[in-house]
């Protein structure tokens, strides 16, 4: 029982890390309906600028607010230099998709040249190693804490999209472009907050990532990727509390094909059980599409 | 005035062009070396860089102690990023159009399993230093390593671990999708069988991976009185740290494959390291004046401490070198081969080094302890 109830919190845990990151992607993908496949490189630059900051010997939070920050500023530049720039030139949706992968590769060639392609921690601290033991079940203070911080993120999230009024042009612009600009919503401007949203999303993941498995480094983004569509998906497009389940979902579902199945399976029965998902449900999971009707 | 200035300018040309003359009749022969090392591409580029660092500083040293007459090395650097195709690329391209009288490295054994075969059937010998898979000099008569395979240094660590603690249980964990630990996997599992120590539970993992709790959580239940795992060093530093945070404790041994000594274990790992076990052909205190002159120059030049496969990347140069001296040139690469072949007792920064009939390195394993954060030698 005791490893039941902790492979429960080893699948909660990594799912936490999912949760965040594929919030940012729902808003991108979903919302904005872009496909932008940087979000992984603005993850990976977040743990960089959280471990730079760590560095400096900034307290935890701050580092984490750096990390939030840069990423949010890293997917302000993406638009401004991408999609804006092919919007405007009217280029297919395609385009933007390839312009973005490159411009992930370009930041993970500048990641390798400024860090260097090893491996690499943040700082050690005591505070890492504090953990409890619950009936036979180990928690790491840490676990704790990256899971409240994603639930403060995403309630933080929520908040936004519901009462500001960001929020109400970020999901009139998702509704429709055309409706935005006729009823006076700047929509460039809201695509760039969405973009800085998103983008801070994946930067806090990063760093929240980079703590709890120790590794920081200039290919952690592409995984990833791969994990924070699959979690959209899963979740429903552009559906953020189906984000938030969607991730911790794949945590759980990983971590179990593991305990119950085989290692060698993990990704086989996790892709494969969300195949199967898609044949019954092909909307996703919790998807309404509410949000796009609002 | 002007005609003094003109014969002057006159006789300072034909001077240069007398002593350029000079310099041509004692030309060098270059003798290029092809280094195929990942520097790029994750858990590969830890150790290719390292290696390739090592291999160009040996080069160094060899043209700028003349032991070589007028023959110069040139060393030719390619990346691979890990990946075998690059490898494969990369072989064809040093082979065919630079025309390397040898090939050093790849770094990873998969790699050498894919690139091999075309230095083979060019004949252009290859030194690997990081290849510790069985089975890579198999490949053909010109394949060659100064990195011992796993199977020559592990069931010496086991033998001493079984009669210093006396386990009676193990559990395996090992990357599924690597070449290298598959093999590591087969070694560790028969040298377990073979002193009877029972395997509890076998995981695997998968390239990639950062979050290993799940198959530790499953290792922690089976509560095995060694964990040996089958990964590279930056893999094997979060395995050990995670196994140690999930609260399998230090009644648990840990020990690793050839391939995950890298002065970065410890320091991935931290304090969760102390004590990881695992067989090795050098260690960096290893007391021997040419491994004492390598670590010296290596930390001079590169500001930091070379590992094991530098060495052996270092070693390789210095095998290659010796044995372009006995062959007495590039020009017919069988004679070349045939000499790379009779290494024997080489005075090396690992030891006395040789090559066996089937080119496989004969070399002393030693068993380290990590202690404080360093890899250190184990007391008896």
């Amino acid at each position: 029982m005791s490893t039941f109830l902790q492979q429960v919190v080893n699948g909660i845990s990594l799912g936490s890390t999912y949760a965040v990151f594929a919030m940012g992607c729902t808003l991108i993908f979903g919302v904005l309906n872009i496909v932008n496949m940087a979000q992984g490189a603005f993850f990976m630059g977040g743990a960089y600028f959280g471990l730079e900051a760590a560095r400096m010997g900034l307290p935890a939070p701050l580092a984490l607010l750096v990390a939030l920050i840069g990423g949010g500023v890293l997917g302000m530049l993406a638009d401004l230099v991408v999609f804006r720039t092919l919007r405007a030139r009217g280029g297919h949706r395609w385009m933007g998709l390839v312009a973005s992968l490159a411009l992930a590769r370009m930041m993970v060639g500048i990641a390798q040249e400024v860090f260097g392609t090893q491996v690499q921690r943040y700082p050690q601290s005591t505070f890492l190693d504090v953990a409890f033991e619950i009936g036979g079940v180990r928690i790491q203070l840490l676990q704790v804490v990256i899971l409240i911080v994603s639930v403060v993120l995403m309630a933080l999230l929520a908040l936004t999209l519901q009462r500001t009024s960001i929020g109400r042009a970020i999901r009139t612009v998702a509704f429709n472009e055309d409706v935005a600009r006729i009823v006076g919503v700047p929509v460039g401007r809201t695509m760039l907050a969405t973009f800085f949203l998103a983008g801070a999303l994946a930067g806090a993941s990063g760093m929240l990532l980079g703590n709890l498995f120790n590794v920081v480094s200039p290919f952690m983004g592409e995984q990833m990727l791969v994990k924070g569509l699959t979690v959209i998906i899963l979740g429903g497009l552009g559906n953020v509390p189906g984000a938030v389940a969607g991730g911790f979902l794949l945590g759980l579902i990983e971590v179990f094909s593991v305990a119950y199945v085989s290692s060698s399976f993990r990704d086989a029965i996790g892709f494969g059980l969300i195949f199967l998902i898609l044949l019954v449900k092909p909307t996703g999971l919790f998807s309404r599409f509410e949000e796009r009707q609002a | 005035m002007k005609r003094a200035m003109f014969t002057l300018l006159l006789s300072v040309a034909v001077a240069a062009g007398a002593s350029m003359t000079e310099r041509s009749a004692r030309a060098e022969t270059p003798v290029k070396i092809g280094i195929v090392q990942a520097t790029s591409g994750g858990s590969a580029a830890l150790y290719g860089l390292m290696q390739k660092n090592a291999a160009e500083l040996a080069i160094e040293e060899v043209n700028a102690s003349g032991s070589l007459g007028d023959f110069k090395l040139v060393g030719i650097h390619q990346d691979d990023g890990g990946d075998r195709g690059q490898s494969v690329n990369i072989f064809q391209r040093l082979i065919n159009q630079e025309k390397v009288s040898v090939l050093l490295g790849p770094t990873l054994t998969t790699s050498a399993f894919a690139a091999d075969p075309i230095a083979q059937k060019a004949q252009v010998p290859v030194i690997a230093s990081s290849n510790t898979a069985p089975g890579v000099p198999d490949i053909g008569d010109y394949i060659f390593r100064t990195s011992p395979p796993e199977s020559m240094v592990f069931p010496g660590v086991l033998a001493y671990v079984k009669k210093k603690f006396s386990p009676k249980s193990a559990a395996q964990i090992y990357g599924i999708d690597d070449a290298l630990m598959k093999a590591a996997y087969a070694v560790h599992k028969k040298a377990l069988d073979a002193e009877g120590i029972k395997i509890v539970a076998t995981e695997t993992f998968q390239k990639g991976d950062v979050d290993y709790s799940a198959q530790l959580t499953k290792i922690k239940a089976a509560n095995p009185d060694i964990l040996v795992i089958g990964g590279l060093a930056e893999e094997t530093a979060n395995i050990v740290r995670q196994a140690r945070q999930l609260g399998i404790g230090p009644s648990t041994m840990v020990l690793g494959a050839n391939a995950a000594i890298s002065t970065k274990l410890a320091e991935l790992a931290g304090a969760a390291a102390e004590g990881f076990t695992v067989g090795s052909s050098w260690f960096i205190q290893f007391d021997n004046p040419k491994n004492k002159a390598f670590v010296a120059a290596y930390r001079k030049k590169y500001n930091s401490d070379p590992d094991t496969f530098a060495a052996q990347a270092y070693t390789s140069v210095y095998v290659f070198a010796a044995a372009l001296k006995r062959a007495g040139g590039i020009s017919d690469s069988k004679k070349l081969r045939d000499a790379i072949a009779e290494t024997k007792d080489l005075d090396s920064n690992i030891g006395p080094f040789s090559f066996d009939a089937n080119r496989e390195p004969v070399i002393v394993p030693k068993v380290l302890i990590v202690k404080d954060g360093k890899f250190t030698l184990a007391t008896d």
